[in-house]
């Protein structure tokens, strides 16, 4: 942008040239066209194909089209209740979905377990073992709150940096472990590179705060 | 033909408590007897009592062409593991099939004679029964902000990291 002094933008927008980052162009492109990848779990799912239908119309922002393969979707919506028996499923699905690829815990259950958090079955979180990067809270959320959380996501595609992003970083994992059917449990019950449990900040000493 | 014993709902709906060796006959009994024709079983479940050290299995049996049910079939077998059989009633009624295999699932109650006895909830290499009383979960609880109850000994179990200030006595 520093490049051009505004004058010249200016002349040039009135002969039809649009001069921008290559960046710019780049996520505007992603952020424009967000597939999705199509697969719903519980109750949460409803709410996602409502705000695609004609009511909530998500095509407006340019995520309308579902695909049925990993393969060629850019977003996971985790839309409900992921079970221990469905968890490494999705895990899976998730490694088979091309980078740059972003995902969206849709609703209490995907966030946390919801109201099955206390059960044995489900799983307290989608995060425990795939990135998170927008969570919709609500049960289900309506589908004015999912079209708020494609457009955080889109404004978070829009910041991307391409030196920063995830899938440019060789050190960040091409794969995420995918949990083993145990016989009391998943194994491991939560991926520790992604997720670890919350600190009490009740232990937090005065002096640590003092420190940052 | 009659069951080894009778009792009677508080709704005054029959219910029958029979031995685990008899269950075939009475189902089949109280499925083809014409003043009865219990055609349709509606659900099959299980019961744990605990300190009585059995379990019941319990079927819903509802007559389509009488229009009359419910009628309750209750089948004893112990807790313990090793013994915990009853006879299938899947010959009888079909349907019986998949709520058999989820009694077996979530109770560990093995059914004798049932054609494809495999777990149908949860996955085939977990071992427990969860709906057992003694069943013990895993602990992946994590520390919640308003720890309470046996939320709060369960997350203590699992790291310890709730320091004893955190326990907050309610005042009644």
């Amino acid at each position: 942008m520093e490049m051009t002094d505004d004058g010249l933008k200016s002349e040039l927008q009135k002969q039809g040239v649009f001069v921008v980052p290559v960046e710019f162009l780049y996520n505007w492109s992603r952020k424009s066209s967000i597939w999705p990848l199509q697969f719903g779990l519980a109750c949460c799912a409803i709410e996602m194909i409502a705000s695609a239908a004609a009511r909530y119309d998500l095509a407006r922002f340019g995520a309308e089209v579902f695909r049925a393969t990993p393969r060629q979707a850019d977003l996971m919506i985790v839309a409900g209740t992921v079970t221990k028996k469905m968890a490494p499923q999705v895990v899976r699905l998730w490694n088979q979905m091309p980078e740059p690829k972003y995902c969206i815990a849709m609703g209490a259950c995907a966030i946390s377990g919801g109201p099955f958090k206390d059960g044995y079955n489900v799983l307290k979180g989608i995060d425990r073992y795939i990135p998170v990067d927008v969570h919709i809270p609500g049960c289900p959320p309506r589908p004015e709150a999912f079209i708020h959380a494609i457009m955080t996501l889109q404004r978070k595609i829009e910041q991307d940096h391409l030196h920063r992003m995830r899938c440019y970083n060789k050190e960040s994992p091409a794969e995420y472990p995918i949990p083993a059917y145990g016989e009391h449990d998943l194994e491991p019950p939560a991926n520790p590179e992604v997720w670890q449990p919350p600190k009490d900040y009740r232990d937090v000493t005065l002096d640590e705060v003092k420190r940052g | 033909m009659t069951p080894s014993f009778e009792q009677t709902s508080p709704d005054a709906k029959p219910v029958f408590l029979v031995e685990r060796d008899e269950a075939v006959a009475v189902a089949r009994k109280l499925k083809n007897d014409p003043r009865w024709q219990m055609d349709f079983c509606s659900c099959v479940t299980a019961v744990d009592y605990l300190k009585e050290d059995y379990i019941e299995v319990v079927y819903h049996l509802y007559s389509v062409a009488l229009k009359h049910g419910p009628v309750v079939l209750k089948i004893r077998a112990p807790r313990d593991l090793a013994q915990c059989e009853v006879p299938s009633l899947t010959p009888v009624w079909r349907g019986c099939e998949f709520q058999e295999r989820e009694a077996y699932d979530l109770f560990g109650v093995r059914f004798t004679g049932h054609p494809d006895l495999r777990r149908i909830l949860m996955w085939d290499e977990f071992k427990d029964h969860p709906l057992r009383k003694d069943y013990i979960p895993p602990q992946d609880y994590e520390w919640e902000p308003t720890p309470h109850g046996e939320v709060l000994t369960r997350a203590k179990a699992q790291g310890g990291t709730i320091p004893p200030s955190a326990v907050v006595e309610v005042k009644k």
